[in-house]
C-alpha cells in the first residue's frame, strides 16, 4: 500500500506552498445546496427540508497558465462548481478567490472588471449566441462596454479576433443560424476573448461537436493558451479529451472530489475506483493505459438522498463495511496526488 | 451467409423551400442473418435518414426516389402503407431511437406501452403479453421488473429506460432491429454497461442489428461490419477489423485520426479540415475537406470500387495518396 506523505485533508495554496500570485482560482470548502420544494404533505407533516448537494465541501487552487481538467458524468455538480467559480451562483457555504479576490462579494465596479478577466464558452454554441445579432455586433458590443479596444480600432479589433478563430471575414455581418455547429463555437470562444480574458472556464466546449470538428476546436484552444497565457477551467464528461488539455485534473462524483492529481499521474497512477470505472468505459483509454475491466451495478444515487458513508459504496465493487459507515476524506497519497478512497490510503 | 436485407442505390430527397437536399444520395448496403452492421457518419450525413427510409416514417417533405430495399424477398418500397404497418414495423423490422424519454409516451406506463405492442402484433391477452413483457424486462436486466413494469418513462433513470425501449424492441422477435444511436445519450459508465448487455442479448437471440451511431468506439466494439457515411454516399465499406486496421478512404482515416488519446496531451492533433457543409454537386462529395484531392476528383461521378475482398471505398486518390497520409500521421505522431 502506499505511505502516505501527509495527512493534509484539502488542497489550497498554502498547503501546496503555491505563491499568492500563482493562484489564480482557489476554492475553499466551497458547498452549493439547492432547496427542494416541499410537496404540501411534507409540509403538513412538518418534514425536515430536503437539499439537492450539487457542490458538496470541495477545495482545490488553479494555477497560472495551467488547465484544470474536471470530470465527472452528468449531474455530478461539475458545471454548477463552474458556475460558482465566475460567481453565476451565489454560494451555500465556503469561499471562491480569483485574482486573490473574494468573488462573493463583490462591489458592481469590481464585478464589472472580473467579468473582464473571467470569461466562459458554453456547451451548446446553438443556444449561448444572441440569435438577433451578427457577430460583428456582438462582438462589437463586447469589446466596447470593456474598453478592450479604442474606439476607432473597433471594427477591425473584431476582425482580427474573427480571423483568429478562424472565422473568415465575410462571417463578421451573419447571424448565428448561418454558422455550423463549429462555427459557432468558434465565434463564442472569440466572443470570450473579446475582453481580453486572464481566466476562462470552459464547460464542455466540444461535447456537441462532431469527432473531426472536435479535434479542431480542441486545437485552437490548446494554441489560444500558449499564445495568450490563459488558465482554463475545462469541465467535461469525456476523459480522452481531459487527458488532451489538462495539466491537473479533478474527478467529480455526485458533489465531491474524489481524486485529484496531476493530469499524467492521475492517468498513469489511478487510485479511486471511480476513476478506474471512467477510464474503463471508454475501450480506448483502457487500452492506452492497460486497465481492467471495472464491472460494476446499480446507478447513480439521487443527490438528494445520499447514501450514507463514502458516496460511490453503492456502485464499488471493493467496498467495505467502514465504507459504509464513514465518508473517506480527500488525503495526500503523493506530491499533488490526493484521493478520497479508504482502500487507497490504507 | 444469407442476406436478409439488400439496399441498392437507395436516394431519399427532402424538398425544403423549393430546393431539394439529397439526405441520402444512391446507399448500397447488406445486412446478413445473426449480422451486427453499423452506420457511421456525422451529424447531417443521412444515417438516420436510411433507417427512416428502411422503416418508411419518413416526414411529409421527405421522399424516396429511387432504390430498392429487399428484405426477406420482398421489396420494401412497393409494400402499401397497411402491409408495412402489418407486416413489417415493429414484427419484422423494428427500432431502438437515441432519445427513449422522446420516444415512449410520458402518459402510459412502460408497462402499458409495451403490452399494448405484444397484443396489436402478436394477438395475445393481457395477462399473457404481461408475463411476455416482464420476462423481457428480466432479460435486459431492468432492475425489479414487477415494480419498474408499472413506473412511468419519467420515474426511470436514463439506463433504465434505455432497456425498457431495447426490451420493446424485441418483444415481437424481429429479424431486424435498426438501433439508431442507442447509447449517445447515456453517461459513459451507463453507456458501458448497456451495450455489453445489449451486445450479449444479441448474440444470444441471434438477430441482425442495423447500428446507426457517429461513435467509431461503438462500432469497434459492437460491429462486425461497418459503412462510413459522408453527405449521403457511402465512402468506405468493409469488416470492422480491415477498416479500423486498414482505412483506405482519407475521411475514415481523418475521423480515426482525429481521437485525441492517440496524441501527446497538448500536441497538435490532424484534423479534417472544415466541415460538411458545400457538397460539390458533381465528383467526390467530400472533395473540400479532402487532404489528397485533385483536379480529377471533381470530373466525374466516382464510384464504390473493391480494393479487397469484403472491402470497398468510394475515391479514386487512395492507392496513389496511401503512402503520403501514413507519413503524415507518423510526421504528427512523431513531433508531438
Amino acid at each position: 500500500m502506499l505511505d502516505i506523505i501527509d495527512v493534509v485533508p484539502v488542497y489550497t495554496a498554502e498547503t501546496e506552498g503555491i505563491p499568492w500570485n500563482e493562484a489564480i482560482v482557489e476554492v475553499n470548502h466551497l458547498k452549493k445546496y439547492y432547496t427542494v420544494r416541499k410537496r404540501v404533505i411534507d409540509k403538513i407533516l412538518t418534514k425536515k427540508q430536503k437539499y439537492v448537494r450539487a457542490v458538496d465541501d470541495i477545495s482545490f487552487v488553479i494555477r497560472k497558465g495551467e488547465t484544470f481538467g474536471l470530470v465527472g458524468e452528468s449531474g455530478c455538480g461539475k458545471s454548477t462548481l463552474g458556475r460558482c467559480v465566475l460567481r453565476l451562483e451565489s454560494l451555500t457555504a465556503g469561499d471562491v478567490k480569483v485574482f486573490g479576490q473574494n468573488i462573493h462579494p463583490l462591489s458592481d465596479k469590481k464585478l464589472k472588471n472580473f467579468r473582464k478577466q473571467a470569461q466562459v464558452v458554453f456547451q451548446n454554441p446553438y443556444s449561448s449566441l444572441p440569435p438577433h445579432k451578427t457577430l460583428g455586433n456582438m462582438l462589437k458590443e463586447v469589446v466596447a462596454y470593456h474598453k478592450t479596444a479604442e474606439r476607432d480600432m473597433l471594427k477591425e479589433y473584431c476582425r482580427d479576433l474573427l480571423d483568429r478563430v478562424g472565422l473568415s471575414e465575410t462571417l463578421y455581418t451573419r447571424r448565428p443560424r448561418a454558422l455550423s455547429g463549429g462555427q459557432r463555437q468558434r465565434a463564442a470562444i472569440a466572443r470570450a476573448l473579446a475582453t481580453e480574458p486572464k481566466f476562462v472556464v470552459l464547460d464542455e466546449p466540444v461535447t456537441a461537436l462532431d469527432v473531426s470538428v472536435q479535434a479542431q476546436i480542441l486545437n485552437l484552444l490548446v494554441e489560444l493558451q500558449k499564445e495568450r497565457d490563459l488558465t482554463y477551467l475545462f469541465i467535461a464528461h469525456d476523459l480522452s479529451v481531459i487527458r488532451h488539455v489538462s495539466d491537473t485534473v479533478g474527478v467529480m462524483y455526485l458533489g465531491k472530489l474524489v481524486e485529484l492529481a496531476p493530469s499524467k499521474e492521475l492517468f498513469e497512477k489511478r487510485l479511486h475506483p471511480y476513476t478506474k470505472l471512467l477510464m474503463s468505459s471508454s475501450p480506448l483509454l483502457s487500452e492506452v493505459y492497460e486497465i481492467d475491466r471495472v464491472e460494476l451495478t446499480g446507478e447513480v444515487p439521487s443527490p438528494i438522498d445520499l447514501p450514507a458513508g463514502c458516496r460511490f459504496h453503492t456502485r464499488c465493487p471493493f467496498a467495505s463495511s467502514s465504507c459504509r459507515q464513514k465518508e473517506p476524506e480527500l488525503i495526500a497519497v503523493n506530491n499533488g496526488h490526493f484521493v478520497s478512497c479508504f482502500l487507497a490510503t490504507q | 451467409m444469407a442476406n436478409l436485407l439488400e439496399i441498392e442505390n437507395l436516394r431519399t430527397y427532402f424538398e425544403e423551400n423549393g430546393s431539394i437536399v439529397r439526405a441520402v444520395d444512391g446507399v448500397d448496403l447488406s445486412v446478413s442473418e445473426t449480422e451486427v452492421v453499423g452506420l457511421v457518419g456525422e451529424s447531417g450525413s443521412g444515417k438516420t435518414t436510411v433507417a427512416n427510409s428502411l422503416l418508411r416514417i419518413l416526414p411529409e417533405a421527405g421522399k424516396i426516389v429511387a432504390g430498392r430495399m429487399i428484405f426477406k424477398a420482398i421489396n420494401i418500397r412497393e409494400l402499401s402503407e397497411k402491409e408495412m404497418q402489418s407486416k413489417i414495423r415493429g414484427t419484422e423490422i423494428s427500432m431502438i431511437f437515441q432519445d427513449p424519454q422522446v420516444s415512449l409516451n410520458p402518459l402510459f406506463t412502460v408497462g402499458e406501452q409495451i403490452t399494448s405492442v405484444l397484443k396489436l402484433h402478436q394477438h395475445i391477452g393481457r395477462k399473457e403479453a404481461r408475463a411476455k413483457a416482464i420476462n423481457l424486462f428480466r432479460k435486459v436486466e431492468v432492475s425489479d421488473p414487477e415494480s419498474r413494469f408499472r413506473s412511468y418513462p419519467h420515474e426511470l433513470s436514463g439506463g433504465m429506460i434505455q432497456r425498457v425501449t431495447i426490451a420493446m424492441a424485441m418483444s415481437c422477435q424481429p429479424s431486424l432491429i435498426i438501433a439508431d444511436e442507442p447509447t449517445t445519450a447515456l453517461d459513459v459508465t451507463i453507456q458501458n454497461q448497456v451495450l455489453n448487455e445489449f451486445k450479449n442479448l444479441i448474440s444470444e437471440i441471434g438477430v441482425s442489428v442495423l447500428w446507426i451511431t457517429h461513435d467509431l468506439g461503438v462500432i469497434k466494439r459492437v460491429c462486425d461490419y461497418v459503412n462510413v457515411m459522408y453527405a449521403g454516399t457511402l465512402m468506405e465499406q468493409g469488416a470492422v477489423e480491415t477498416v479500423f486496421e486498414n482505412p483506405l478512404h482519407p475521411y475514415t482515416h481523418g475521423l480515426l485520426g482525429s481521437n485525441p488519446i492517440q496524441y501527446r496531451p497538448k500536441s497538435k492533433i490532424p484534423t479534417v479540415i472544415g466541415e460538411l457543409r458545400e457538397i460539390p454537386l458533381q465528383g467526390c462529395k467530400f472533395y473540400p475537406r479532402c487532404p489528397i484531392r485533385n483536379e480529377d476528383c471533381l470530373q466525374e461521378t466516382i464510384n464504390l470500387r473493391e480494393v479487397n475482398e469484403n472491402h470497398r471505398i468510394r475515391c479514386i486518390r487512395a492507392e496513389d495518396a496511401e503512402a503520403l497520409l501514413r507519413s503524415r500521421n507518423h510526421d504528427l505522431q512523431g513531433a508531438c
